[in-house]
Order: structure tokens, then sequence, then C-alpha cells
């Protein structure tokens, strides 16, 4: 179908963006790369009086380290990220977890930001910014605001974002000495949303686990921090023992939901065994964990 | 400066197949259906509209997107190629012909209408990516659905495309 009809803006700096979504509230939409936008208005799911074109604002574009923070834009496109030295080499998360994001037209287009304002709960990034304690750098009109990602996703596309309110860049914590990460999700096609994926970070030295954070997404109505399963891991060499309570451990970070693709059973099993494979990336010295 | 009035209609110019093109578009007009309707370039297919199945697929300032994801006056100021004007597009070009031709001698399609989008599509691999794997050819094209062919001859001809062009 066809977009219903739309009056279009297209500021030119910040400033005007945040005066324009505050003049027209919650009949106008930001359009940032578009991805889930546009294609939810040819839906019809939305429809929105007017689109507020957030594309010319560069000053939102970028990736930039500053000391021991890497900062990235909200308007960042996903192909940047992927290919970005600076990201593969500070926060090896990302570029991990990019090539699942999607398709390659699709990553030329989308941006972080607007992936991350949308809060689909089965989405790679959300999940990646709650495993890494990413902050989300949020611009209104009284001023900006800091925002731990693991505060700022709500629920099903619900989030921090009050009415009003841009999301103007996220701020990364450079990867420490020893510091590994994983990345895995299961799908049904590459480049669909996961049925459920895994994110594992920790400081391995010498076989041993320090600072676990386990992060899953695709399993509830956001991206969830699995504390009590990571906890059975922290301090220890990853055996089979400790990942087996590992992973029974995981019933008390969240009861999976089923859907039309698989029930709760089956994705609660997945995620066990994602668990497990992410934690074996960590541990072992070829690909899948990436040395920080 | 002053506050930007909503608008339904936009003047646009951008340069498309080579050519300067200014019109004045509706703004809720996508790409594709501004190549297709009012440009007259119609071997960008229109499948899905919303992104999935990858038919609209243009380049728009260098990069493959999703001409049904991008709102015609988005593309205001941008070099559009479709593939009308993709086999004249420099290093592409060439790289266009060499896929159209191992297309065509695999059978790497039966109706037609995914093929210019999965030129398109291939082509950036081939140009980025030329030591791709199968594995890499694969999820490259992951965003292209074919429903005649079950891949298998279109992943085959990319692959000789990728091949000659790292042994030459």
């Amino acid at each position: 179908m066809k977009a219903p009809p739309f009056a279009y803006l297209r500021p030119a700096e910040l400033s005007q963006a945040l005066d324009l979504i505050n003049i027209y509230g919650t009949d106008a939409r930001l359009l940032a790369g578009g991805q889930s936008l546009l294609s939810a208005l040819n839906m019809r799911l939305a429809a929105p009086s007017v689109l507020i074109d957030i594309n010319g604002l560069t000053e939102l574009t970028g990736i930039t380290l500053q000391q021991d923070r890497l900062v990235i834009g909200a308007l960042t496109r996903h192909a940047e990220i992927e290919r970005s030295p600076l990201i593969a080499q500070h926060v090896p998360l990302l570029a991990l977890a990019m090539p699942h994001v999607a398709h390659p037209a699709v990553r030329n287009r989308g941006t972080i930001g607007g992936s991350l304002a949308f809060a689909d709960p089965a989405a790679e990034l959300p999940a990646c910014c709650v495993a890494l304690d990413a902050v989300m750098i949020i611009s209104g009109r009284s001023g900006e605001r800091r925002v731990r990602a693991r505060d700022f996703f709500h629920g099903l596309y619900e989030t921090a974002l009050q009415p009003g309110e841009i999301l103007v860049a996220v701020e990364f914590a450079i990867a420490r000495p020893g510091e590994r990460c994983a990345f895995r999700e299961l799908a049904r096609r590459q480049g669909d949303y996961a049925m459920v994926g895994a994110v594992a970070l920790s400081i391995v030295d010498g076989g041993v686990l320090h600072d676990v954070h386990l992060a899953f997404f695709g399993v509830g109505d956001r991206p969830v921090l699995a504390a009590y399963a990571a906890a059975q891991l922290e301090e220890g060499i990853a055996t089979a023992e400790r990942i087996a309570a590992a992973q029974q451990a995981l019933v008390r970070d969240f009861s999976a939901q089923g859907d039309v693709y698989c029930s709760g059973a089956m994705r609660m099993h997945l995620a066990r065994v994602l668990l497990g494979r992410v934690i074996h990336d960590l541990t072992r010295t070829d690909a899948g964990g990436v040395q920080a | 400066m002053s506050t930007p009035q909503p608008a339904t209609t936009l003047e646009i110019t951008l340069t498309v197949n080579g050519e300067r093109v200014a019109r004045r578009v509706p703004v809720r007009q996508n790409l594709a259906d501004f190549l297709r309707d009012t440009l007259g370039l119609t071997g960008t297919h229109v499948g899905c509209e919303h992104g999935v199945c990858g038919a609209c697929t243009v380049r728009v300032d260098g990069a493959i997107v999703r001409a049904c994801l991008m709102l015609a006056v988005q593309a205001d100021g941008a070099t559009v190629v479709t593939i009308e004007g993709a086999a004249d597009d420099g290093a592409y070009g060439n790289v266009i012909a060499d896929l159209r031709r191992e297309f065509h001698q695999r059978n790497a399609l039966q109706c037609g209408f995914c093929t210019p989008a999965m030129l398109l599509t291939a082509a950036e691999l081939v140009v980025r990516h030329p030591q791709a794997t199968r594995d890499e050819i694969r999820a490259h094209l992951s965003g292209n659905y074919c429903r005649c062919t079950g891949y298998q001859s279109i992943v085959d001809a990319v692959a000789a495309v990728c091949r000659a062009s790292t042994n030459s």
C-alpha cells in the first residue's frame, strides 16, 4: 500500500527540530532512517499528520572518541557503524551485531538512534546497549538529559523518551583490556528479527570470567539483562557445570513469551542454548569472541 | 532561522542515471513510485512496499537502498542510479554487465521480477568484497526475494563474477 497523507517538514538544525516537535506534539513523528517508520506508514499501521525529517541534522551524525567514551550520533547509519575502525577497536560488540541487523540495503539507510527509539524488543542494538551499559543522550527544549540504556526501554515500542524530546546520541565506555564479547541470534532467515538473541560481555583472564554481562532479546517486551545467569559465571572458569547452572538460572531472569513462531518453552530452551554458545565464544581464542 | 512550514508537495532536483531531473512531487510519494510513475523508469520493481522483498532496490549516492522506504523528497540533491542506468555507471557498470552475462548463462532468473534489484545488490558485494564466500553471498542477497529460481543459480552467477574479478 501507499503511505497515508501527511505534511512534511525538514528542519536544518536540532533547535528547529525541537521547536517543531513541540509545536506538532504527538501528531508528528520524527523521520530518521525511515526503515521501520516508512514501512509502518506504507502498511497503514501508523498515520501521523506530520513527518519531521531530521536527516539534515548533520550535528547528529558521526562516531567520535572522547577519552574513554565512544559517542555515536543518533543519525549514524548502521553501515557506517558496521565498517568503522573506531567501533571495531573500541566497541567490538556493535561490529559483531551489525551483520545481523536486517539487510545491506536497510543498513545503508537505517540509523542507530532510529533503531533504539523504535525499541523493537527483538532488535539487536537495544540488547547490545543494555549489555554495554550505554547511555542515551536525549535533547529537549529545556536541555539535555542522560538515561542509562538499562532504564531506557520500558516495553513494546516504549522508551523513556518524553513528548518533545529527541534521542541525539549514544555513549559507550570503550572496551577494557582483556574484555571479550559475543553475539548470537536465531532467526528463521538471515536478516529477520530474531526469535531469540543473546549478547555476552566479560573480562576473560586466563579462562576466568570477571564482570560478566548477559543480555537477551526477542524473549519479551524489551531487552533483558540476565543478572542471575551472569552471577553463576562470575569469578570462575566457564566449566560445563557453571554454564549449566547459568542456563538453569535464566528462568529467574525472565519468562520467555510465546508467539506464532515458537512457544515460550521453546524460546526459553533456545535462550539457554544460545547462552551456552556465547559463553563458549567468549572463552575460545579463535572466532566469535573478539579480543578487545 | 525561521521555522519551516509543513508542505504536502515539494520541488526536488536530483540526478537520475546521469541526467539532471527537477520535479514537484507529493511529499508522501516514495522514491520507487517517483522513478516508475513520474520518470517512467519501470525497471525498479515494486513488490511488498514495506522493505521486505528487495525488488525496489536502487543506488542512492553510491549505496543500495530500498526505494519503497525512502520518500522522493528525501532524494532531493541525491544521485540515483536505477537498473536502466547501472551498466553506464563507472566501475559498477562493468560489474553489472558481467553479472547480467552470468545470470543469463545460468538461468539465474525465470520471471525476472527480482532481477534488476538482484543485479544492483550483487554488484555492491562484488565491488566491496569480491573475495566473498558462498555464505557471504547468501547473506548479502538475503534481503532480495526470488520466487522462481531457488537461489542456487543466482549464488552461482554472483560467485562466478566474484571469482573472475579477484583473478583479473
